[in-house]
């Protein structure tokens, strides 16, 4: 198959990101890749339980989950991810339609949408480390940071990668070369999005009840 | 771009192999390294063997002994048998299933260079400060107490190997899924393939929780986290859990290709269809899934509670009942066959009271109290090389003599290949049989010395002695492998005379896209099916001859992997207060690290065609002016 | 009259594995001669499990020798083409139901036993007046050696264990610097000492240590502890309930000694080299910060005297005790106890004698 045949909105194929076996194997590798991903979340997480509140013998109740966590700004972060995964989906919807602005301005507003998420993320670990809530403060700080911060990693990686395929694929337009690539990077995207509505509920929501 | 690579010279065939991304070659790269690291492993053992020679022995010190034991078991774990089975499913897998190559060429190739980097990574610790001396589990309270550098040098170098382990075994997943020949169904999959995907599965789901405990780790040491630290409201069990959650599934990661390489042997050295396949598949799975479901039978002396040990007893001894079912399949497919004993069938023929005796001791220890006396005793040891020794490494050696041919196009010598095995063999008994009473009576594992008056003698001294036959026959695998490549004498195609499956029906020397055009399978056993029917051509095929599209060659896996081993360095180092320019290491390996993935994916990499007029001279270079199917 | 058959040959193979199985190993350190009902327990389990895998591997291997000598291509002719079977289902149910029946014979006993040996409530146990009817000890392991406390009696001692024989004594495990393992083969089987939280088990000393080759049984750490892993030794010494109380009664005394003449030239030099800083030399147990896990920095020495060993490994003899003093690096690398190799040989001596002095046994 000739990857770099131009394309109209016509001849697109219904599923572009498996119209190619390169496709195909990209499509079904980056799921088994989110599945890996999934046990290593459930990894952390398992930690994070085991740890939860867990301190020196000194630690006193100002650093646990109850007095830490401020709700009202995790609340803001889960709906600019939430929303920012929804506009992933708008940019894919367009990508299937051989629609090459619209794919490109909603991956566009994914990515402000994710340095925004970001960006509160920074602040808030910020805010906790001038509390004197450290990395190396206790088995809590260092299982809490760790969760919630590879998480924040994963969201700088995906941020690195969409905005380079927008730049990469800004000239040249869809094809099937570049169309599995939108598709997997929306899929990470999802992914990061359903890791961050459980780190949600079980870190901060069951946190501070 | 060159559509056919040409030999040229030393540094051509040099740089050849960093670029490639040919499963065939890259086959080849995990044989050589996985054995480089085999012998290293196999030294680290013998030197152990000579210090517990005697009681009281001083041929090594404590502190060194517990080096060399961590060093032997994570050897001989992720560096020798992982890699080594890798060798075997890049080079006969992608065969198997009628593929030109595996799903993602420039990641199996990347996959590689990161094990062989993680892998020198890791023995340079001999040479910088001290290897890691908290045993291949490495439990957290030991191993944050240890220290200089070794430990880190655990945790970062089986960090990057790991990650090359990851990386193949979702390449192998998708190859399987997506790049079967048309009429190649899951039900007609050889057995090998169907282990090589289950291995895979499992090493996706397994290998997450290592990453995560090395990561943990990694933090504790580096940055002053708190996982293990229990003054700062840490917990050290959690390594135990991740390890095992990794470790048990990891046992099933190497048996079970080992289970297929058996399977395909057994099938075609009785000359005969493997009895049950359908069951044989299903066991497969079934051990794969409850691999997951019995970490916690390493802890039972951990203090889990009666009803964890009891819970974790039961479903351990459940994996026997698939595991059984396997060996009865391979016993019935030699029933009314007609057995052919070559070296393969030997090493085939000595995995089954091996393997079964290992099996077993399994089960004893699957009873929780009485695990209580046998854990982390010489019991144990014994074991667990009975099933590592006696399952994995007898199909190693049995699949190098089986598919040296399809390789190489070589045959090992026969002859030699017996007296090998035969004194492999008798080692082998002879070193861990008596590991068994050595346990019983008494003997702590990993103990650098033991006393003189505590009845431990004579058995250690048997135990050293199989340790040097063991050697002696490695070492007559070499001289082979030596001896077989000086006299070059070319087989041909299914040199066995009784090949069964699609490998063996590609002409020899194997061409560089594998097949001229994609089979279609017709069954189970495709080749022995047109074999039967008189086929010369030994494949029916599922298309016209057309253009081949092969992938790019590509040094960027190499450079990427170097950038992440200079970066390793300087993380390791980062640690010390003294070595600022640790930190610029860092910086410097990483930005090649990104450089690399950034040109990658800024420059399209499609591929190129093979042209039909291409694939003609191709063959007619190989095979001369009749082809190569004749 | 088959089946009866049946069941003496399995007598037979008991019997017969029972004798091969007890003559290896010594009886104060091999698991194959139980000192104690735990141990037999878990001895019992082992001939049970071992019978049933003899059997498996019988019938693997004569199915196996058979169909190699019947089907071999040499016997069967070269050119002959096997029948290709797909499979039978009949043998597939055979050979998955016989080995869980097998498993279920095995895996009863074994539950059973979990619980069992899992159930410690018996150390809460207590009389009609309230008090503790159990004994129970409190182990401590540390780099290379053991602390044994036992809190109802106020006594503390270190290396050698003593208990009563005849019941369940219970302990308390943990260790205080890196994980380490509990195990007395000869009287039962092991349990990790973690660092984070306190394990508990039992055991039940059947035998007395007296006729012993050297009247104790042999315990060792199970669990890589570091570089001198191989030497963390200790002794156990099981006495008749009265001995033992005996044995409480003058430990709990071991603050009244009064030093010997011949030996205070000893005393003196222990206390002015900074030994006492590290090593009590009465047995008397001091209310430590963490209930369980002991803050010793050095092992109790006040029975050094009535021991087996020099620091768990050595002769007991005071050469070896001057030895330990000087070279304590190179018997035990990475044990945390200084060198006193600037020490006057003379002074070294006069503390070995005066350690072998104390002493709570006759």
């Amino acid at each position: 198959m000739d990857v770099n045949k131009e394309f109209t909105a016509q001849t697109w194929p219904d599923h572009p990101e498996q119209a190619t076996l390169e496709g195909k194997n990209k499509f079904v590798g980056f799921w088994l890749f989110l599945a890996c991903e999934i046990v290593l979340f459930a990894s952390l997480f398992a930690t994070y339980l085991a740890l939860k509140n867990r301190g020196p013998a000194s630690m006193g109740e100002e650093f646990t989950t109850q007095s830490l966590f401020e709700l009202p700004l995790v609340f803001a972060m889960t709906m600019v991810l939430l929303t920012s995964s929804l506009t992933s989906v708008y940019a894919i919807y367009h990508m299937k339609n051989h629609n090459f602005k619209g794919t490109q301005t909603w991956m566009g507003i994914t990515v402000i949408l994710g340095a925004v998420f970001l960006a509160l993320e920074i602040y808030e670990f910020n805010h906790y480390v001038h509390l004197g809530f450290h990395y190396t403060h206790s088995a809590f700080s260092s299982a809490f940071y760790t969760l919630v911060g590879t998480h924040g990693a994963h969201v700088l990686l995906g941020l690195c990668w969409i905005t380079s395929l927008i730049i990469r694929n800004n000239k040249r337009g869809l094809n099937l070369y570049n169309a599995p690539k939108y598709y997997v990077a929306a899929l990470y995207w999802h992914f990061i999005d359903v890791v961050w509505v459980f780190i949600f509920t079980v870190v901060y929501l069951m946190g501070a009840m | 771009m060159s559509s056919i690579a040409k030999k040229t010279g030393f540094g051509a065939t040099v740089w050849d192999y960093i670029t490639t991304v040919d499963h065939k070659k890259i086959g080849v790269m995990y044989l050589l390294a996985g054995t480089f690291f085999f012998v290293l492993g196999g030294i680290e053992a013998l030197l152990m063997r000579i210090q517990l020679m005697r009681p009281n022995n001083d041929f090594v010190s404590a502190g060194f002994f517990n080096e060399l034991m961590t060093m032997h078991g994570t050897t001989m774990i992720f560096l020798a048998a992982m890699p080594l089975l890798f060798g075997f499913m890049n080079a006969v897998v992608p065969l198997q299933i009628g593929a030109r190559d595996v799903a993602f060429p420039f990641l199996n190739s990347l996959g590689f260079w990161l094990f062989f980097f993680g892998g020198v990574f890791l023995n340079l610790s001999w040479f910088l400060g001290g290897a890691p001396d908290a045993g291949w589990t490495s439990y957290a309270s030991l191993s944050l107490y240890s220290e200089g550098h070794g430990i880190d040098f655990y945790v970062l170098g089986l960090q990057i190997s790991g990650a090359g382990t990851l990386i193949s075994g979702i390449n192998f997943l998708v190859t399987i899924i997506n790049m079967r020949a048309p009429g190649m169904t899951y039900m007609r999959m050889p057995l090998f393939t169907w282990t090589t995907f289950v291995a895979s599965a499992l090493i996706l789901f397994a290998f997450p929780p290592l990453t995560i405990g090395l990561a943990l780790m990694l933090f504790d040491r580096m940055f002053g986290a708190n996982f293990f630290d229990h003054t700062m409201g840490g917990n050290t069990i959690i390594w135990e859990h991740l390890f095992w959650i990794f470790g048990h599934p990891e046992v099933y990661i190497l048996v079970l290709p080992a289970f297929g390489l058996f399977s395909e042997i057994f099938a075609t050295f009785s000359r005969k269809r493997l009895f049950g396949y359908s069951s044989m598949v299903f066991a497969t799975i079934l051990i794969g899934f409850l691999g997951f479901m019995v970490w916690a039978h390493h802890m039972f002396t951990v203090g889990l509670g009666a009803t964890a040990n009891a819970i974790f007893a039961v479903a351990t001894m459940a994996i026997a009942v698939p595991t059984g079912m396997k060996v009865f399949n391979w016993l019935l497919t030699m029933w009314g066959g007609s057995i052919k004993v070559t070296v393969p069938m030997l090493y085939a023929l000595g995995f089954i009271p091996s393997f079964v005796a290992g099996g077993v001791t399994g089960v004893m220890q699957a009873a929780a109290p009485l695990d209580y006396q046998l854990h982390d005793s010489y019991f144990i040891v014994a074991h667990f090389h009975y099933v590592i020794v006696g399952g994995i490494v007898l199909a190693l050696f049995g699949s190098a003599h089986y598919y040296w041919p399809l390789m190489f196009n070589q045959m090992l010598d026969e002859r030699l290949g017996k007296v090998t095995f035969w004194f492999f063999f008798v080692g082998f008994h002879c070193t861990f049989f008596v590991q068994h009473f050595l346990g019983l009576m008494g003997m702590p594992r990993r103990v650098a010395t033991y006393g003189a008056e505590q009845g431990l003698d004579t058995f250690n001294l048997i135990s050293t002695i199989g340790a040097a036959l063991m050697a002696i026959g490695v070492l007559m695998l070499v001289i082979n492998v030596v001896k077989t490549a000086i006299k070059n004498e070319k087989v041909g195609r299914d040199p066995w005379g009784d090949g069964r499956t699609l490998e063996w029906a590609i002409p020899q020397p194997v061409p560089f896209y594998n097949f001229r055009q994609t089979p279609l399978v017709r069954g189970l056993d495709t080749y022995w099916i047109e074999k039967q029917e008189g086929n010369e051509e030994g494949m029916t095929y599922a298309e016209p001859l057309g253009d081949i599209h092969m992938p790019n060659n590509s040094i960027l896996p190499f450079i990427m992997t170097i950038g992440l081993f200079i970066a390793s360095f300087g993380a390791l180092y980062n640690m010390d207060a003294d070595k600022p320019w640790s930190i610029f290491l860092l910086i410097g390996g990483l930005s090649i690290l990104f450089a690399c993935m950034f040109a990658r994916s800024f420059k399209d990499d499609h591929g190129y065609h093979v042209h039909v007029e291409d694939i003609l001279a191709e063959e007619e270079r190989l095979y001369g002016k009749k082809g190569g199917n004749n | 009259m088959m089946r009866k058959f049946k069941k003496w040959r399995f007598v037979a193979l008991f019997a017969a594995m029972t004798v091969f199985l007890t003559a290896c190993g010594e009886d104060y350190l091999s698991t194959l001669t139980p000192a104690g009902k735990v141990g037999q327990e878990q001895f019992n389990l082992l001939l049970l499990s071992t019978a049933i895998m003899t059997l498996v591997i019988i019938v693997v291997c004569a199915i196996y020798l058979i169909s190699f000598f019947k089907f071999r291509r040499s016997v069967v002719g070269e050119h002959v083409i096997p029948k290709q079977v797909e499979g039978s289902h009949t043998l597939e149910v055979i050979w998955t139901v016989i080995p869980i029946i097998l498993l279920l014979i095995l895996a009863v006993p074994t539950v059973t036993a979990t619980y069992k040996l899992g159930d410690t409530s018996g150390m809460d146990a207590v009389d009609e007046n309230g008090e503790k009817t159990a004994l129970t000890v409190n182990v401590t392991a540390k780099l290379y050696w053991w602390e044994f406390e036992y809190p109802d009696l106020g006594i503390v001692t270190s290396q050698e264990l003593v208990v009563p024989t005849g019941e369940n004594v219970y302990f308390n495990l943990i260790a205080a610097d890196v994980k380490h393992s509990f195990w007395i083969p000869a009287v039962g089987g092991k349990m990790d000492t973690n660092v984070e939280n306190l394990n508990k088990f039992y055991l039940h000393f059947d035998e007395e240590s007296e006729g012993l080759k050297d009247g104790v049984f042999y315990g060792k750490c199970a669990e890589l502890c570091g570089p001198s892993h191989a030497l963390m030794d200790f002794k156990v010494k099981t006495l008749a309930k009265d001995d033992f109380n005996e044995w409480v009664e003058a430990m709990q005394n071991t603050d009244q000694r009064t030093v010997s003449a011949d030996v205070e030239a000893g005393e003196k030099a222990f206390v002015d080299n900074g030994c006492i800083a590290c090593h009590a030399t009465d047995a008397i147990a001091t209310t430590p910060e963490n209930p369980y896990a002991s803050n010793a920095v050095g092992p109790n020495l006040a029975t050094f005297g009535d021991r087996n060993r020099v620091a768990g490994v050595l002769e007991h003899t005071e050469e070896e005790v001057v030895n330990w003093l000087q070279n304590s690096d190179e018997i035990k690398p990475g044990n945390l106890m200084p060198l006193y190799d600037d020490v006057s040989e003379q002074e070294l001596e006069e503390i070995a004698a005066y350690l072998m002095s104390l002493s709570v046994e006759e």
